[in-house]
Order: C-alpha cells, then structure tokens, then sequence
C-alpha cells in the first residue's frame, strides 16, 4: 500500500531534476501524476519512465507564469484523473545576483516564475481541491526564503520569501476547506541546476558545504521524501508550516 | 518493509497517550523499542500489546529526572539490542498555572522533568548513538515552546522554549558525529495530558475555535512526525522544529 494511494497530483518542473524525482516517487507511492514543464521532451521521457515502472502520469506543457496552461494542467487532472489532491508548486529558477547588479528584467523574470508561478498555480487548484473536499499544496521555497545567503541571489532571496508568506496566508484561509498549505525550504542541493557543477569542482564544494553542519550538500531524494510527507495524509493536521531541510545550516 | 527497519529507538514516556502510541507505530515499521516510564504497570501492558501484534519492544522503569535510570535504559537497548539509533524525548507533564499562581514548587518540577529530562537523556544517548556511527534524537516540544499561549502555563511555556533551542544546540554541536536532534511542536492534542476530551464538550470547543483546521489533533498526527524525523527520510533535516497544530502558530 503507497503512502499516496487514490491521490492526484499535479508537480510543476517536473520535467528534470528534483521535480522529475518527485514524480517518479510519488507514482511509486501510488499517486496518479499530472507533471508539467517548459522543457516538453524530457517531460515526456519522465512520462515514458513512470509508465515504463507500472506508475500512472500524463506529461503537460506548463508554463507556470501563465494561467490558461495552469487551466489545462488543473482540466487534465480532473478529466483523466477524475480530481486534484496535491500540488506541488516546484518549478523555479535561481539567479545568484546581488542588488547591485539586478536588472528590472531579472528582478521581473525570478519574481515571475517563482512567485507569480506559485500564485497562479494556487489560485487554480483552490475550486478543484475543494470539489475533491480537500488538499495539500506543497510550495518549493528555500533557505533563501527564510534568512540572507550570501551566495543568493536578491531576486530569487525575495521571490522565497514571498513564497513563505503566501503559504502561510493561503493555509489560513483555506483551511475551513479542508486545503492545507505548507513550504519546504531546501538548503544546498547537489547534483540539479541550481548547483549545477558544484559536486565536480572540489574548491566551490568545500566552500558550500562549510556552513552545513552536517557536511554535505542534499540530494535531491533528501528534499523528496520532506514533500511526500506532507503530499501524504501522514500530515493532515499540518499547515502553514515551514519544513527546513538544510543539514543543520539555519539552525546555527 | 518498514520505513524503522534494523534501527533501536528508545522512548521516554511510552506508557500512555502519545508515547504508547508512538512506540507501537515505531514497532509496527520495524524498529525494536525500549520504551520508559514511570507507570510501570501500564508501561508491561504496552509491551504486551506491541509483542502481541508481531512487534519487538521491553519496557523498563525510566524517571527522566533520574540520570541513573537513563543509564539503564541506553544499557537495556545496547545490551538487549545491540545499539541505539533513535532517542524520542516524550516524557512530560503539563501545568496551566499563569506565572502569578507559579510556586518555585511546581517551576521546579516542571523544569525538572520537561527540560532536565531532555537534558539527561540527551546526554545518555550520545556516545551510544557515536558507537552506532549516528542517530537521530526527537524532543517533543510544544507551540508553547514556539509563542505565547493563553492556555500554556508559565513553567510549562518556558520548559518547552528551552527545549527548542536545546534540541538546535545539540544538532549544530553532534552533526559531525551524525547525530541529529529535531524538535516537534504540537498543537494542542487529545490526551489525558491535556485533559480536553470528548467528554468536555464546551472545553472542546472552546479549545477547537483557534485552530484553524477545526480540530484537537491526534497522538497519531504526533506519532507520523515522529517517524518521520527518526526515519532515514530525514537523514539531512536536523535543528528544526516540526510544528504539528492544525495551522495556530501560521497566524
């Protein structure tokens, strides 16, 4: 018996790396999947792995800073699934810019697809999780959402924090619907794009491992099993929390 | 498979409520439990339950306050077990008196069992858990240990902040030694502890109308995240606070 059985669940940038993941366990888990992404052919392949596994997921284009896709990931999930349960609000990119050196364009591109992203995503699963009588969106912030890094960006630090509040904000005033609400914030994960080459080059992982008490980054199965577990009725009487999942790093 | 296969946990508190609860769950997903208490003949009766279902589990007399008693419960679990991996620090007693109503009495037994327990027993099951090459240690805090609460005494809140912070000295101290030590804040839960139960009904509701999900949470709500930190899932969360209140301290 999955610890996801007869649930829906729709992931944004599912496409690759920690949103893939999250497909593939979550379809492990008994959960019936709605993956969406911008990059259509490795969406596929993740599609194609699933099936291949015995799971059940339909891959959709999702441009998350648009609402008619977020319509048709939402439409899909209700016509092949027959409701939503979960969302997983994952898609997201990182810029590593001071505030010196952030343009209007990325400053508006990060809060778009971060922020504006989550936004749209939530505002469009409300109805469907109520009509399901209840759900659990999952929104992907990050350490950078909860204290200043030096080594993130301004843009993405800020479009983190805005994820926390709305969190915090939407599992309030959906709880009467039975909608919990939580983030997950993530310390340095290995191995996806937001570190892309840092477990190759010995003297950038020795600089950010140096602050994670437990010295090593994450994996992206680290930050899996955290969304599981609030995907999961395991956490049903859990909203509007912060789960940090950082080895130690913001505990100090 | 169990999600506590091949690990050795050992629980304050495990007689009753939401420690008898979290030692069966923790048998049940394949951990062998040495589980504690003061209440010894509930505690034989949970030993029975928990062997009785398939599970492997020994209850022993632990006063949390007493340093020797925890010394024969880490011993009990390497001697019977072979090691200890998990340490769940659950014993505590609750008290609703405002500070002005407070006597040095009753601040002192409190402290005592809330916080200097945790302490004791942290300190026990460390060079255990560094002979294990790791572990995981779970404090069972409360939103009381998060934010003022108008139903939380004054020795009662202040037991509980210690233990939060304790539990994230203890994670940045020992992650070199693996060892991991989180907090759990639950909301307010249906427990003979708490005294609100379904036989109260006005209490119930009264206490029900500040939570925003609308109802008294379970010891099986507390026991899920439990599991969870002491799992493998969490190998790389330590130093948080894992608040379990049906959505109050997102207010």
């Amino acid at each position: 018996m999955g610890r996801l059985e007869g649930k829906v669940a729709l992931i944004s940038g599912g496409g690759r790396g920690q949103g893939a993941a999250e497909a593939e366990f979550f379809a492990n888990e008994g959960a019936k999947v709605v993956l969406g992404d911008l990059l259509d052919d490795e969406g596929r392949a993740v599609e194609e792995r699933i099936k291949a596994n015995g799971g059940d997921a339909a891959y959709i284009h999702l441009d998350v800073t648009q609402d008619s896709d977020w319509q048709q990931a939402v439409d899909l999930a209700e016509s092949r699934y027959g409701k939503l349960d979960v969302l997983v609000n994952n898609a997201g990119i990182a810029r590593f810019e001071g505030i010196e050196h952030t343009t209007e364009e990325q400053w508006e591109q990060v809060m778009a697809v971060n922020t504006t992203g989550v936004f749209l995503g939530t505002r469009k699963v409300i109805p469907a999780m109520r009509r399901a009588g209840g759900g659990s969106i999952v929104n992907i912030s990050s350490i950078a959402g909860l204290v200043g890094r030096r080594f993130a960006g301004t843009a993405y630090t800020a479009s983190k924090g805005a994820v926390r509040l709305i969190t915090k904000s939407t599992a309030i005033q959906h709880a009467e619907d039975r909608i919990r609400c939580n983030s997950v914030h993530p310390g340095p994960v290995a191995y996806t794009d937001m570190q892309a080459g840092v477990a190759e080059d010995p003297e950038r992982l020795a600089r950010v491992t140096a602050d994670i008490p437990l010295g090593k980054l994450a994996t992206i199965q680290d930050i899996v099993y955290g969304v599981v577990f609030l995907a999961s009725d395991e956490s049903s009487h859990i909203t509007g929390i912060e789960l940090t999942i950082d080895g130690g790093t913001t505990a100090q | 498979m169990g999600r506590l296969d091949g690990k050795v946990a050992l629980i304050s508190g495990g007689a009753r409520g939401q420690g008898a609860r979290e030692a069966e769950v923790f048998a049940a997903e394949g951990a062998k439990v040495v589980f504690g208490d003061i209440l010894d003949q509930e505690g034989r009766a949970v030993e029975e339950q928990i062997k009785s279902a398939g599970g492997d589990a020994v209850y022993l007399h632990l006063d949390v306050t007493s340093d020797e008693d925890w010394q024969k419960a880490v011993d009990l679990a390497e001697s019977r077990y072979g090691r200890l991996d998990v340490l769940i620090n659950n014993a505590g007693i609750a008290r609703s008196e405002n500070v002005e109503d407070t006597t040095e009495e009753l601040w002192e037994r409190v402290m005592s069992i809330n916080t200097t327990g945790v302490f004791l027993g942290t300190r026990r099951a460390i060079p255990a858990m560094r002979r294990a090459g790791g572990g995981s240690i779970i404090n069972l805090s409360s939103v009381a240990g998060l934010v003022g609460r108008r139903w939380a005494g004054a020795a009662y809140s202040a037991s509980k902040g210690a233990v939060r912070i304790f539990s994230k000295a203890t994670a940045v101290q020992y992650a070199p030694d693996q060892i991991r030590c989180n907090s759990i804040h639950p909301g307010p839960i249906q427990t003979l502890m708490l005294g609100v139960t379904d036989d109260d009904p006005a209490l119930m509701a009264t206490r029900t109308a500040e939570i925003p999900l609308g109802r008294i949470g379970t010891v099986d709500d507390v026991a899920s995240g439990a599991l969870f930190l002491a799992s493998d899932e969490s190998s790389w969360i330590t130093g948080i606070e894992l608040t379990i209140d049906g959505g109050v301290t997102a207010q």
